[in-house]
């Protein structure tokens, strides 16, 4: 009893010493620490995200250090990571995958003075904000190009998980689509995973199979434009610019840019300015951009594009403007109308017009 | 010139000093490893080794990641003495914390100290039930049951993400695929307030015990280990192959649904797609770092927690790649397998001189 007193009252010691140590070197140094689902060379998500941490080295130079956890699996260990980097003294932690919330939530509840930053999640608190991006501006954009460019009228889509932020995609690009021609089709192949390059290539394949002449894709290799690539058809790349592996196949790309969002929420820490919030920006913040788009494509459907993603920033079009059914017929927006975040952030049905069905 | 000769008899000595050579080797091999990266070699190794045992939290994530690894193993090790090959543990974690994990969804709200053991009946019995399958296609039909048992985990993946798409999803949750949060009397008891470590460590000694008393003083014990170094002997000792495979299998199953309800109701706290992480993958490695006895299962699944804990403590502390604590805890695994061959072999110096005459 006697030494376990002794034990107690040593390691207290070690971890206010520690706990001393860390805020005497805040004061010198933001710590900024973040949590990856998978690995920095992805060239997908995580490496996005990274290139955001790159951001504020540079923005911030010797006033942060940051330093990163890749490959962080969202089951039982994620909550373990992200304590660790809170109790290593880091006085921000953005943990960037939806299956962190419930732990950056728990572990916040016991770090009071390490601001959090979840990304995609929707569960805040007095030190976790979240934020995100609105996608779905960037897959308007896809889909009016897809709708102009298609011969065979019939759109190939690799979907990760029914969640969401996909099935919103897939409507967004669905719509603008039909906007420009009445007679798209869109094909979806659900592949369960975020990251399989074989899996997407077998599913990239199929929709090819059932007469896809373009491809789009909600997963985060490049294995289906490097398939599109060698089929001569067209394709977007996802997350970042993909254009070394499909040149021609490229038309452009909805890039993740986490960087200025991270250098704002740094800079209100800095400051001593911050806030738990929710972000959820789009093309007005440059948090979602577009790749350069292919020299191949003819002068009127960027002109067209451009034109659509200027309206979408300037805040004069809406990708989800009623009148708008939902797949069953029944009406989702009036004439007019367009989607509240809500609606959005919830989304489990696809719009009239697309055949097959969510999985549930 | 150098050969290699089988020891009339296992050599004890060898087998306690194999593990601290192999775990010097590749304290050494990483400090290479470490030094070419750029990184001090003395601090990393340090940082590995030490970080796990450096406060009362840390220790507690120790028990957290090594209670599923040492649970699955034991039941895993019964049949691999016998020649069983449950490979499916994954499978049977997934379908355990699914299947006692909705009993818990489904008294959401309720209070009652019956609530966290039915979840456990229900967790073990599933485990059961799904090793029960490749347990009959094995004595039925001469079905192996490495592949039946394997095959078996995708569908318990697929199951699992199915039901937390559908009927089990958080109604409050966005259409996200995940559960409600187990809470109240359907989460899982923890040992100390502030900490991740359940009381399912308990478990797991538990049923390295019975494991233990089994294995040495029961018929059931000798039957297990007779089948598997001499299937015919146990074929003319009258013992039914039939009965051996059912028991091994079913109480792997059971061990490994128990493990995962475990693991949904305490660190995780949910269902979640993500749930199986690998745990019973990796039991395979424990229980034959473990030599498949009761004891040594429980020191290997605290040697596998520490390179897990260290690895990530490293990850954070000095920068390293991801892929580098892999190739480190690849490392231990080999040389800690590959040293075995000094416990049943010894080396012999021969001379050339001596062949030639």
């Amino acid at each position: 009893m006697k030494l376990f007193r002794v034990m107690t009252v040593g390691i207290a010691a070690a971890v206010t010493a520690l706990a001393i140590g860390g805020v005497a070197k805040a004061e010198e140094k933001l710590k900024v620490g973040f949590v990856y689902c998978c690995p920095v060379g992805d060239l997908g998500w995580s490496y996005e995200h990274d290139k955001g941490r790159k951001a504020i080295e540079e923005a911030f130079g010797d006033r942060v250090e940051t330093s990163f956890v890749e490959s962080v699996s969202d089951g039982p260990d994620a909550e373990r990571v992200i304590r660790q980097l809170a109790q290593n003294g880091n006085d921000m932690v953005f943990t960037t995958s939806f299956g962190f919330m419930n732990p950056t939530v728990k572990v916040a509840k016991s770090f009071g003075k390490v601001k959090f930053e979840h990304a995609t999640g929707f569960k805040r608190g007095a030190n976790v904000a979240t934020y995100s991006s609105r996608f779905y501006e960037g897959r308007h954009i896809l889909g009016l190009i897809a709708g102009r460019m298609t011969t065979s009228n019939t759109v190939g889509y690799v979907a990760s998980f029914p969640i969401p932020e996909v099935v919103r995609g897939i409507n967004a690009a669905f719509l603008a689509a039909r906007s420009v021609n009445p007679k798209v089709q869109f094909k979806v192949i659900w592949v369960n995973t975020w990251f399989d390059p074989g899996k997407e290539a077998d599913a990239a394949r199929a929709l090819i199979d059932q007469g896809a002449d373009i491809l789009m894709q909600h997963t985060d290799s490049p294995a289906a434009m490097k398939i599109a690539e060698d089929a001569g058809i067209h394709a977007f790349g996802q997350a970042s610019d993909m254009s070394r592996f499909g040149p021609n196949a490229q038309m452009t790309a909805i890039i993740d840019n986490w960087a200025p969002y991270y250098v704002a929420r740094v800079k209100a820490a800095l400051d001593g300015e911050w806030k738990s919030e929710d972000t959820w920006g789009g093309f007005s913040t440059g948090m979602v951009a577009l790749a350069p788009y292919n020299a191949n494509l003819p002068a009127k459907v960027v002109a067209e594009a451009e034109a659509a993603r200027k309206a979408i920033a300037a805040g004069t079009l809406h990708p989800f403007t009623g009148p708008l059914n939902r797949q069953d017929g029944s009406v989702w927006l009036k004439a007019g109308e367009t989607a509240s975040d809500g609606d959005l952030l919830g989304m489990n049905f696809y719009v009239e017009g697309i055949e097959g069905s969510v999985p549930q | 010139m150098i050969r290699l000769e089988r020891r009339p008899e296992t050599s004890r000595i060898m087998l306690w000093l194999t593990p601290v050579l192999a775990l010097v080797l590749t304290i050494l091999v990483g400090m290479v490893l470490f030094a070419m990266l750029g990184k001090d070699p003395l601090q990393t190794v340090a940082v590995i080794f030490v970080s796990p045992f450096s406060d009362l939290y840390n220790l507690s994530e120790l028990l957290v990641k090594a209670t599923p690894l040492i649970l699955i193993a034991i039941g895993l090790s019964l049949g691999f003495r016998a020649g069983i090959w449950n490979i499916g543990a994954e499978g049977q974690f997934t379908i355990g914390a699914l299947a006692g994990g909705a009993v818990g969804l489904a008294f959401h709200g309720t209070d009652g100290l019956w609530l966290m053991p039915l979840m456990w009946i229900t967790g073990c019995a599933a485990g059961m039930a799904w090793a029960a399958i490749p347990a009959f296609l094995r004595t039925r039909f001469g079905a192996n049951e490495i592949l039946v048992s394997l095959m078996l985990v995708y569908v318990a993946t697929l199951l699992l993400s199915a039901l937390v798409t559908g009927p089990l999803r958080d109604p409050d949750g966005f259409n996200f695929p995940e559960s409600r949060l187990f809470e109240g009397s359907a989460a899982m008891p923890l040992l100390m307030e502030g900490t991740r470590a359940h009381i399912g460590f308990f478990a797991a000694l538990v049923a390295a015990f019975v494991a233990w008393l089994l294995l040495g003083r029961h018929v059931v014990g000798f039957q297990i280990r007779l089948l598997g170094e001499a299937p015919r002997a146990a074929r003319f000792a009258g013992f039914v192959e039939a009965r051996v495979i059912w028991f091994c299998l079913l109480v792997s199953g059971g061990l490994a649904g128990l493990a995962g309800l475990f693991e949904a109701t305490g660190p995780v706290g949910q269902l979640v797609p993500s749930l199986p992480v690998g745990y019973g993958f990796t039991a395979i490695i424990v229980a034959f770092l473990g030599r498949l006895n009761p004891l040594g299962i429980i020191i290997a699944g605290f040697v596998m927690a520490v390179t897990y804990l260290g690895g990530e403590a490293a990850e954070i502390t000095m920068q390293l790649p991801n892929a580098v604590t892999a190739v480190f805890q690849g490392l231990l695994l080999f040389f800690l397998l590959g040293m075995d061959v000094l416990s049943t072999y010894r080396f012999r110096l021969r001379r050339r001189v001596r062949e030639v005459a």
